[in-house]
């Protein structure tokens, strides 16, 4: 990419979008793997096994966001604050660092996979925690890394304008660095292992990204469509009481079942009911704004109020789909009563890749498109025909690999848990039930189409600078 | 574009509270405050009720959500407790766990310890789920130990399940077979792959998933090994 940018932050910020984008496609190549296993479990048996390619599936999937986060956070922050990012030289070391961390990690997991029963394997190939595998010394590295990050922050936000967006934005990292640190122990109870590993994935996904999705969200709207700071930071701070009003203690829901006391039935049941509201909100907060912007821009005689088309298709994109993914979908099944049924199985599955995408990584690629505009110079990033495919297209696969496999979670739920008891004959009967292995089926279909949307997405950035359309 | 002295001077327009952004940041600091505080205390108290039992508790019958380590010289069940209307285990007389119920705690302690690190250094968690939580290809095992499919033998020495594919005598000679030699004792044309499991290891990860099925997990999974249930009540009624 041409650099035409005026802070070296937002240089450094493409890079971590760079990398970000590799390991999304990463997620989505490693995601194809364990979907064909699911059908055809001999496909690369005691080779590339199922385990394997379903943990790079999932630690791509975290990684990649983390990068667009961080990345995300960089772009914003001069911007913001109007001065360069505070000793920008060892961010980009930083930058340097943990990208070559990630790398030596991803090899170790092809290539060794798993180890021997003791501390060497915990240290250097995988701590087989699902999500937060990174073996212990990719846990240090990550840990000063997020340190790093986290001074570069505070130190120009104290310098500069501390404006209401970059104060959410410093809380938010303290919390989201400082819970990194819960999941690093070793605990030979399972109790205890799962009770801290949820205050990492709990409260990073359900209450401090969900923050950070308000804050890019609150910034992007500022620069797509020029919508009024004041407004825009008075949503935000709403929006941070509502998720982590409810974030915060709806994380009763994860210790129904793993031998925690019965208030969490509760207390669980209740927040984390209460989770979706600030999804309205939020779903609310952008079409409102919208709608006011343009109908400013119509009054002053200009066609329209939106700079970058599909920068604010990808956050309506994220409205609705954090909304229906995270919200609907999770609400599906956070009460106990339905809970003790559909806990760890395929209807969890459907949750997660519905949330993940509707939640963060629409939004996360809207700010690519904002990246992509400032790098090329361009003043109007209108809607191209790549573009169209792309989000199309992902959002269809993703969604339909979700009712795809709500439809399989159903059959399970029914055949496993309800009529046969949960046991080891009752899973694979469920298996092989006829709709399962349809939604299965469509799940892979689905999985394809993503893919497809994809590639047509990184073609639709990297095209970008040189595409006529935009206007300059 | 970048609009902050406009924000700035509207600030000063404020004529209602609910429109002032400072109302609504001492709010979001209260509300954060309030529920982290909240969940601090009630960590400390669920720490203490799943802190992990040990051997004087089960020697005096003392009911632990975690039981110690020690647990695995004795019988574990899963039954129906009308009091708290789900399942839970129950721990019962002594059982012997390859060929002694007289593991010291030091003993014990150190194969939980070995299955524990076990079950992450070979990723058991990327294809089963441990209390419901990890990926879905392949059975919870949660009340694995306890699961029919190990099989058992009756009076006049026939075996059934698993006891009879591997030969063996006992239900953890039985799983510690399968689990170093997977591959080898298919029931699904999804199989466990070899994951170089030595038998040391698979011993430790036999005691962790015996000490794993005495957890209290406030009845989940629910029916555990009961097919049919609502069926077989309504046929006896």
């Amino acid at each position: 990419m041409a650099n035409t940018l005026k802070w070296e932050g937002q240089q450094l910020a493409t890079w971590y979008f760079t990398v970000a984008i590799v390991l999304f496609g990463a997620q989505l190549l490693m995601g194809l793997i364990a979907a064909v296993q699911f059908l055809y479990p001999s496909f690369l048996f005691e080779i590339f096994d199922f385990s394997v390619a379903r943990m790079i599936h999932i630690n791509a999937l975290i990684l990649w966001m983390v990068f667009a986060m961080v990345g995300a956070a960089y772009w914003l922050l001069p911007d913001e604050t109007g001065i360069e990012v505070v000793g920008i030289k060892w961010a980009k070391l930083g930058f340097i660092v943990l990208t070559a961390a990630v790398t030596v990690v991803v090899v170790v997991y092809i290539v060794v996979q798993i180890g021997p029963a003791n501390d060497m394997t915990i240290w250097f190939i995988n701590e087989g925690r699902e999500y937060i595998e990174a073996p212990r010394w990719a846990d240090f590295g990550i840990a000063i890394v997020l340190v790093g990050f986290l001074l570069h922050v505070f130190l120009t936000a104290i310098k500069g304008e501390r404006t209401g967006i970059v104060t959410v934005l410093m809380a938010d990292m303290i919390a989201l660095v400082g819970l990194y640190l819960c999941g690093m122990g070793f605990t030979d109870s399972i109790s205890m292992d799962q009770f801290w590993w949820w205050w990492v994935i709990h409260l990073w996904v359900e209450a401090t990204w969900e923050v950070l999705v308000g804050v890019f969200a609150a910034y992007g709207l500022i620069r797509i469509i020029g919508a009024q700071r004041q407004i825009v930071e008075m949503w935000l701070w709403i929006e941070v009481a509502m998720l982590f009003g409810s974030g915060i203690l709806g994380m009763g829901h994860h210790y129904f079942w793993i031998g925690t006391p019965e208030y969490w039935w509760e207390i669980g049941a209740l927040f984390s009911a209460l989770e979706p509201l600030p999804l309205v909100a939020m779903f609310i907060h952008v079409t409102y704004d919208w709608g006011k912007q343009q109908g400013i821009a119509k009054a002053e005689g200009r066609d329209t109020a939106i700079a970058n088309t599909p920068a604010l298709a990808w956050f309506f994109a994220n409205a609705f789909g954090n909304f229906l993914g995270a919200g609907v979908w999770g609400f599906f099944h956070t009460m106990p009563q339905v809970n003790i049924y559909t806990h760890g199985t395929q209807f969890t599955s459907a949750h997660g890749h519905l949330a993940f995408f509707g939640a963060y990584a629409t939004i996360l690629i809207g700010v690519f498109y904002i990246a992509v505009q400032g790098t090329n110079n361009i003043k109007r990033l209108k809607a191209t025909f790549d573009f169209k495919m792309g989000i199309i297209l992902l959002n269809l696969g993703v969604f339909g690999m979700t009712v795809a496999l709500t439809i399989s979670g159903y059959s399970q739920v029914l055949v496993e848990r309800a009529q046969m008891g949960a046991t080891w004959e009752a899973f694979f009967i469920s298996q092989d039930t006829l709709w399962f292995v349809q939604g299965l089926g469509w799940r892979l279909a689905m999985g394809v189409v993503t893919l497809v949307g994809f590639i047509y997405l990184v073609k639709d950035l990297l095209s970008t600078g040189k595409n006529k359309i935009h206007e300059r | 574009m970048n609009n902050k002295n406009k924000g700035g001077d509207m600030s000063k327009r404020t004529v209602s509270v609910w429109t002032d952004n400072r109302f609504w940041m001492r709010s979001a600091g209260w509300v954060t405050g309030f529920s982290a505080a909240l969940l601090i205390w009630l960590t400390f108290d669920t720490m203490s009720q799943i802190k992990m039992g040990n051997d004087e508790d089960l020697k005096n019958g003392i009911a632990k959500r975690v039981p110690g380590p020690t647990v695995i010289n004795y019988k574990i069940t899963y039954e129906m407790s009308d009091k708290r209307g789900h399942e839970v285990p129950v721990i019962g007389g002594k059982e012997k766990f390859f060929g002694r119920d007289d593991w010291s705690e030091k003993e014990a302690g150190a194969l939980l310890h070995l299955g524990k690190l076990g079950s992450q250094a070979k990723n058991c968690m990327n294809c089963h789920t441990l209390l419901g939580n990890g990926a879905y290809y392949a059975p919870d095992l949660t009340k694995a130990w306890l699961d029919p499919a190990w099989g058992k033998i009756d009076s006049s020495g026939n075996r059934t399940g698993y006891l009879a594919m591997t030969g063996k005598d006992t239900r953890e000679e039985a799983i510690a077979e399968f689990l170093m030699h997977p591959s080898q004792y298919p029931t699904h044309g999804r199989m466990m792959p070899n994951l170089n499991i030595t038998a040391d290891e698979a011993k430790g990860l036999v005691a962790f998933l015996k000490h794993m099925s005495s957890i209290d997990t406030n009845g989940f999974p629910r029916n555990f090994g009961k097919k049919d249930t609502t069926l077989r009540e309504k046929r006896s009624n």
